[in-house]
């Protein structure tokens, strides 16, 4: 097994922490802030590991085990994407329900620690966050099922990786299509602008934020560090989609993985600032657009084949 | 198929999935002038060399379609004081479903369609799909306005059709372009009678119960 895609693991999981900052930052700056520092995410993650849980009475295990199972399954799905945009850590045909099933358990993780706490609004929480991830699913497969037509390739190495770059030009309007969904669903999956605000601190309007409210010390990192995994995750699924990195040489692809990130969570940044949060029950609406946009890329893919 | 004029295509169909899916009447309306801009690029990218006559051909598809129509609309919504927003009798996630089915159909149809293909194999698709989608508009919407919208969609997409036969019909695509006539004395109507929200509650068995 050759290096390259353990040192893209390595970097992928150091900067995760460094996109919210990144976006968050770039928000600020256009809407005429400062904003907090870009590495803010690290100093709150550090200040969390050195304190102490607390745990409500009413909670069980599953409260406890919510942030690690979150955790471990942005990771395990961090093993399955060809970050350095050749070869991932591991990879069969077929990763990519692997891939969707493993971002699902984290959520699930999740929702079933908010619902353990028994409050109210956490419950309130996990639904909404249930229902932003079970409309968003629906895009990712269509858009991983258009990536498969695409490069013929049942495999997420083979689907964003070499195959990927040597067919990109013939079917580039149909790329930009799945691109464009899976930024989307990275909205919704890191609980960004349009579909939930990061910096809202109103419990009957938040979505993730209010899910993991009774979280505190080290499992607040955890659940914190793992939400920008999956950030970075979706960002690097994304950037992989709109340029193919499989047709350049090791170093020059790794060199690539991190500036891809930054420029995705700047254009994140953007669309928080030019855009309103939208009202919960058009989430939805946008989700099912984004797969209605992911089956017309299939839907171009077939035709042409 | 040259590139450029697939391209155009897509975004022909995208402009008619906002219009499906969003809940601001005035960007339903910027959509379909955006994609009336685009209906003008089309002839001019489907067929490379110059003339005159599809110059102006687009020239006026542009002006009529991308800027007075929308800009007529506009100002009927002003007008007639018509509710912003969209309110499909379908809802939005169920409109823009069926667009995604009524799209995949075309699609594999357009192989059987007999019609002489006139440039490349999207022409056909996106015509058809571009009608069915304004059709959807148009039989859901609640409203004179949206309902106008629609037609215009179905409109676009009959001039779409017309292009593949553009080079043995000669006229029939100036003749579609007539079809927008039509569309002015909807938007006129709307605004003289203040038609602001939906035609079927005007039925004559409400005269007959007002007349007892």
């Amino acid at each position: 097994m050759s290096w390259s895609p353990l040192v893209a693991f390595g970097v992928t999981l150091l900067v995760a922490p460094a996109l919210p900052g990144v976006a968050t930052r770039t928000r600020s700056f256009l809407t005429g802030r400062r904003g907090p520092p870009v590495l803010q995410l690290y100093y709150e993650i550090a200040k969390l590991l050195r304190k102490r849980a607390v745990y409500s009475a009413t909670t069980t295990w599953v409260f406890r085990a919510g942030p690690i199972v979150g955790l471990a399954a942005a990771v395990l799905s961090a093993c399955l994407l060809p970050l350095d945009g050749r070869g991932a850590l591991a990879g069969f045909p077929g990763d990519f329900v692997l891939f969707a099933g493993l971002l699902a358990l984290g959520r699930f993780g999740l929702i079933l620690a908010a619902l353990d706490t028994g409050s109210s609004f956490e419950g309130m929480g996990a639904s909404r966050e249930a229902m932003v991830g079970a409309f968003a699913e629906a895009g990712l497969f269509l858009s991983f099922t258009a990536l498969v037509m695409a490069t013929g390739q049942p495999a997420l190495t083979g689907m964003l990786g070499a195959p990927l770059a040597a067919g990109w030009s013939a079917s580039l309007p149909a790329l930009v299509m799945i691109g464009v969904s899976l930024f989307v669903l990275l909205l919704a999956e890191a609980s960004r602008v349009p579909v939930d605000d990061p910096a809202t601190h109103l419990e009957l309007t938040m979505i993730h934020e209010v899910a993991v409210l009774d979280q505190s010390g080290p499992d607040l990192a955890l659940v914190l560090y793992g939400s920008a995994l999956r950030f970075t995750l979706l960002a690097a699924l994304t950037a992989l989609v709109l340029a193919p990195r499989g047709a350049l040489a090791a170093p020059a692809a790794l060199v690539a993985l991190p500036m891809g990130l930054l420029v995705i969570a700047a254009v994140v940044g953007v669309v928080e600032a030019t855009m309103a949060r939208l009202r919960l029950n058009r989430v939805p609406q946008l989700l099912v657009a984004t797969s209605a946009l992911a089956a017309f890329a299939m839907i171009l893919v077939l035709a042409r084949s | 198929m040259s590139g450029p004029a697939e391209l155009v295509l897509l975004l022909v169909v995208l402009a008619s999935f906002l219009v499906l899916g969003t809940a601001r009447l005035s960007t339903g309306v910027r959509a379909v002038a955006f994609q009336g801009v685009l209906l003008g690029l089309v002839p001019l990218l489907l067929f490379p060399t110059w003339s005159w006559h599809r110059a102006a051909l687009a020239a006026g598809t542009m002006a009529i379609k991308g800027v007075i129509v929308p800009r007529f609309l506009l100002w009927a919504i002003r007008e007639a004081a018509v509710r912003r927003e969209m309110e499909p009798r379908l809802g939005y996630v169920p409109s823009l479903l069926l667009g995604t089915v009524v799209l995949a159909v075309a699609f594999a149809l357009a192989g059987r369609w007999p019609v002489p293909e006139g440039g490349g194999t999207l022409l056909v698709p996106v015509a058809v799909a571009t009608v069915v989608h304004g059709l959807l508009v148009l039989t859901a919407s609640r409203k004179a306005v949206t309902q106008v919208v629609g037609y215009i969609m179905m409109e676009n997409g009959i001039y779409l059709f017309g292009l593949t036969q553009a080079e043995r019909v000669p006229f029939l695509v100036e003749l579609g372009v007539l079809l927008d006539v039509f569309v002015g004395v909807f938007i006129m109507g709307i605004v003289v009678f203040h038609i602001n929200r939906e035609f079927d509650s005007i039925k004559a068995s409400r005269l007959v119960e007002g007349a007892e």
